[in-house]
């Protein structure tokens, strides 16, 4: 989950039901964030100082917290990134043998 | 930066939290809103998007929650919350609060107190520098066995150790003196105690003096000149605090003495009662200096680095042997023994000390039972709260912790008030235990507050984990179906309550038993019968300036003319003088030559206690003559060549045989015609002390005119013998303006100087057994109040069926009894081994003593049984309908 958040956000900030939306998007409806993984996941990601986050007003002139990537969280994505194409990697070596 | 996001959200979640968790509702809704827009614009209607999307979303509260356990600080949030709630809950049962934060109190209060005591007196280094290097040397005769193997050491022997050894990196020596002071401008004179020590001493202790400097080695000398350095008390006192006094002399022993300086605050070696400090050689003459059979100073050495403190100590002990043989046929010991300083200064509190510690230990457990007990009885109040709590999803650690709390604050507030408790009991110890050393090191610091802390979470520990535990265990479903009609839970808690009372009631027997045979010893002692018959009788203390009485007849004339003042006073039926009355100490002894037997092994010679007497001194004080007769006026100055022994000294050196009229040889050389005496009378035994054994005592005329020694002047009077104090100084200070006189009391007064250290373990130990036997009773009370309500029930239906209500009354008194019972057995059984373990405090009582055995056992069971007495009373009145009525 924290993977893929920090990836939505390695763009643009985005508010919570936007990063649950884009996620929704990108994987062709496969992943379905639910909202009890979402948030701890955000506030943990925000404790850890990889995003930030700040009140603003959207299109529709709503308030609503944008969350958005700091610039450790930024090397923490790509280290992550790196982590996982290893571990899917040694994966499909193992499943496809 | 990373640590900067880290922190700001740290931070927020700490102070803020309150406006964060509205944000995180916010966000909640916000999010909810969306999903409803985005259903709308799906073509849904207003109502099905709505529940739709809430239907998909969940329960935001439950989520807003979920995401905020993320958190940190959520355990101080857990923590203020339970706070809290104990606070609460504590408040509204305030009978409850009220009387375990007092036992608690109590019962760290005293813990504290003692640790505080025990902690400066017995564990503190001493504050000299570098305190674990220095000792104190003693001599130590190989033919005593028994006794104290430390004995004083002779002027002579102490310079040959400093010039022959080098084990030591140096050594220094002091004794005690008595000096008079006089004013200059009419002030009152005053003796003083005072200590004569060689220039090295406070260097090697490495004190600084507060004004001045200390000796130097040119001023330890024989001579003319005179210094003396002042403790900071008699600075204050006598000077009033002016440190010009550094330089100006006053004078002391009718001569000027010039102060040096003045030592430091805290100084109080070797006792407070030291007022100022001379050197070594001041006022003495080369003899005496360098007497090798005189033992009466004590000797400081500081250890060398490298060398180890046997090493040291033989090698002193090596020369010390060679000056034993060279002086062979003179009391010269053998060897020397070493002690460190800190165990030389303590050593007569030590054992006295870890045994209060122990009680009160013992009491703290007591008191933590019954707090316990009382716990557990409320947690039976509050059972089906705790069920519905459990069935509403509060885990088991959660109801735990907040037990605990409520515990915890029990404790913490009894701590708080217990620490004031604590400083009020150490000051009052301070000020009334007179002789406890290193009294003025006692106060209460950072040490002794952590310990406090300490002690209040063991406490909690102890006293709340056990019925913390058994109130949140498995079953707690079983407690919203329990009735009273049923056994359930509310037997288990009988039971235990009745284990921990038991326990407690052991405890209590055991420190019961404790405080008995202290209290039957210190009263032993302090009517020991000294040989005398010693009411109405007062003492008065003075010592002769050799300076002024330099002549036998100037003594003798004042001893004279002092007693027939003092006889002609109304209401003074005699009065009489000596060196020293029984039970006022030791004062010195002698070896002794019997001519008829003048060998003996080696170094067993013959010696006794020393004391002067004039003729009514036997008959005013009531001691028996035996054979022969006391002294009479003859006896005096040229013809004073004659002695009265005590029968023990018969008894040990003459057995079966009549001594009248042998002569007896004083010291070491049998052809001292100066010191050859005959024996004129027999008289009986008295102690030394109250508590010693006695000793074989060789008595010398007062109308001798000997001089140097400290006199008293006993007086039977009739009526209050304290009334007469003021008369008879006056006489004294008719004859004499400028001398002092000290120690003007009874003998029970000197008796009870002599006893402080009983009498102060016999008065704790007894308060905290009394005490703890009041926890008890009212444990027990408790217990069994309970146990009836839970039988009520049962009860009513053995009276309705017929019980007699004598037998209710027995059934319940032996239920409650059985518990006590066992507590005594245990108690008994732990106390007596207690006994054995204190026997070296215990005078004329054994550890198993029967008196006190039957003594404190009875009290036990009458307690038990006053406790008893109301609940069983109750039960046996019980309303048989209204019993079986009640749910």
């Amino acid at each position: 989950m924290g993977l893929l958040i920090l990836k939505t956000l390695s763009l643009e900030p985005k508010h919570g039901w936007a990063i649950a939306k884009r996620i929704q998007q990108i994987s062709n409806d496969v992943l379905q964030v639910q909202q009890g993984s979402l948030y701890p996941a955000l506030q943990r990601l925000e404790q850890q100082g990889w995003i930030r986050s700040k009140w603003a007003e959207t299109e529709t002139g709503r308030q609503a917290r944008f969350y958005s990537l700091t610039a450790a969280g930024r090397a923490q994505l790509e280290k992550e990134q790196e982590m996982w194409s290893r571990l899917s990697a040694a994966i499909n070596l193992v499943v496809e043998s | 930066m990373r640590w900067m996001n880290r922190l700001q959200k740290t931070l927020s979640t700490l102070f803020r939290r309150g406006s964060e968790t509205v944000r995180l509702d916010e966000e909640m809704r916000f999010h909810l809103e969306q999903e409803i827009a985005e259903r709308i614009a799906r073509g849904a209607s207003r109502e099905d998007a709505r529940r739709e999307a809430m239907r998909q979303f969940g329960n935001p509260t439950l989520l807003r929650d979920e995401a905020r356990s993320v958190w940190n600080w959520g355990w101080l949030e857990t923590l203020s919350r339970d706070v809290r709630y104990g606070t609460r809950a504590l408040l509204r049962s305030p009978g409850f609060a009220i009387t375990a934060i007092v036992v608690m109190a109590l019962c760290i209060g005293a813990t504290t107190c003692l640790f505080t005591v025990v902690r400066s007196v017995l564990l503190k280094a001493l504050p000299f520098d570098d305190p674990d290097h220095l000792v104190m040397l003693y001599e130590h005769w190989r033919a005593n066995t028994s006794g104290n193997p430390y004995n004083p050491v002779a002027p002579g022997d102490f310079f040959e150790w400093r010039a022959q050894t080098h084990g030591f990196a140096d050594m220094a020596s002091y004794h005690y003196s008595n000096l008079t002071v006089t004013g200059e401008h009419g002030e009152m004179p005053e003796m003083v105690a005072a200590q004569k020590g060689t220039w090295n001493l406070f260097p090697l202790l490495g004190v600084t003096p507060a004004l001045g400097r200390t000796f130097r080695e040119d001023e330890d000398r024989l001579g003319d000149h005179h210094v003396a350095i002042l403790t900071w008390s008699f600075f204050q006192r006598r000077f009033g605090g002016d440190p010009s006094i550094v330089g100006k002399t006053f004078r002391m022993a009718t001569k000027p003495y010039t102060v040096v300086g003045v030592l430091p605050e805290w100084f109080a070696y070797p006792d407070a009662r030291t007022q100022v400090w001379v050197p070594y050689a001041d006022g003495e003459t080369a003899e005496r200096l360098q007497e090798h059979d005189n033992h009466y100073p004590f000797v400081v050495a500081r250890m060398k680095p490298g060398v180890s403190l046997k090493m040291a100590t033989d090698e002193v002990s090596a020369v010390q042997y060679r000056m034993h043989m060279q002086y062979a046929g003179h009391p010269v010991a053998e060897d020397v023994m070493s002690r460190p300083m800190i165990d030389d200064v303590v050593h007569e509190v030590k054992t006295p000390l870890l045994m209060m510690m122990s009680a009160v230990l013992c009491m703290l457990m007591i008191g933590c039972l019954n707090v316990s007990n009382l716990l557990v009885a409320r947690s039976a109040a509050r059972q089906k709260e705790m069920a519905i709590r459990g069935a509403l999803g509060a885990g088991r650690f959660a109801l735990l912790r907040e037990q605990m709390t409520e515990t915890v604050l029990l404790c913490a507030g009894g701590g708080a008030i217990g620490l004031l408790l604590a400083q009020a009991g150490t000051s009052y110890l301070k000020l009334h235990w007179r002789g406890l050393p290193r009294a003025a090191s006692i106060h209460v610091d950072l040490v002794v507050v952590l310990f406090t802390f300490g002690v209040m979470g063991f406490t909690a520990i102890l006293a709340g984990l056990l019925p913390a535990l058994s109130s949140t265990q498995r079953g707690i479903l079983e407690g919203l179906k329990d009735s009273s009609r049923a056994a359930g839970a509310g037997v288990s808690r009988a039971r235990l309550r009745k284990t921990l009372l038991s326990v407690e009631i052991a405890l209590t027997v055991v420190l019961l038993l404790s405080a008995g045979l202290l209290l039957k010893s210190f009263i032993q002692l302090r009517t020991t019968d000294l040989g005398i018959a010693d009411d109405h009788l007062l003492t008065l203390r003075y010592s002769l300036p050799m300076e002024v009485y330099s002549k036998p007849e100037q003594s003798v004339a004042f001893s004279e003319a002092l007693l027939e003042r003092v006889r002609r006073i109304p209401g003074i039926k005699s009065a009489g003088l000596g060196s020293t009355v029984p039970g006022g100490g030791y004062d010195g002894d002698q070896v002794f030559i019997i001519p008829e037997r003048p060998n003996y092994e080696s170094n067993k010679q013959p010696d006794a206690m020393i004391r002067y007497a004039d003729p009514a001194y036997f008959s005013t004080l009531g001691i028996p003559l035996i054979t022969g007769r006391v002294f009479n006026e003859h006896d005096r100055l040229d013809q004073s060549k004659k002695i009265l022994v005590s029968q023990e000294l018969v008894k040990r050196y003459y057995p079966g045989e009549n001594v009248i009229g042998r002569t007896i040889v004083m010291g070491t050389e049998i052809t001292n015609k100066k010191r050859t005496y005959e024996v004129v009378g027999v008289v009986g035994d008295t102690l030394w002390r109250a508590g010693e054994r006695t000793k074989a005592t060789v008595y010398f005329p007062v109308l001798s005119g000997d001089t140097g020694y400290m006199s008293t002047l006993a007086v039977r009077t009739s009526g209050d013998p304290l009334s007469y104090a003021v008369a008879i100084q006056k006489e004294i200070a008719a004859l004499d303006p400028q001398l002092p006189v000290i120690d003007v009391l009874t003998i029970p007064q000197i008796v009870g100087q002599s006893t402080i250290n009983q009498s102060f373990s016999a008065s704790l130990v007894l308060a905290f057994a009394v005490l703890s036997l009041l926890l008890a009773g009212v444990g027990l009370y408790g217990v069994l109040s309970y146990v009836v309500t839970q039988r009520v029930t049962e009860i009513g239906i053995r009276i309705a069926l017929g019980a007699q209500r004598g037998q209710v009354l027995g059934m319940v008194l032996k239920d409650g009894l059985r518990p006590v019972g066992l507590g005594l057995a245990i108690g008994v059984c732990g106390g007596t081994a207690v006994g054995y373990v204190i026997r070296s405090l215990l005078y004329g009582t054994r550890p198993a003593d029967p008196v006190v055995l039957t003594g404190m056992v009875a009290t036990m069971l009458v307690v038990a049984v006053v406790a008893c007495a109301a609940p069983a009373w109750r039960a046996s009145s019980v309303d048989p309908m209204q019993a079986l009525r009640t749910e």
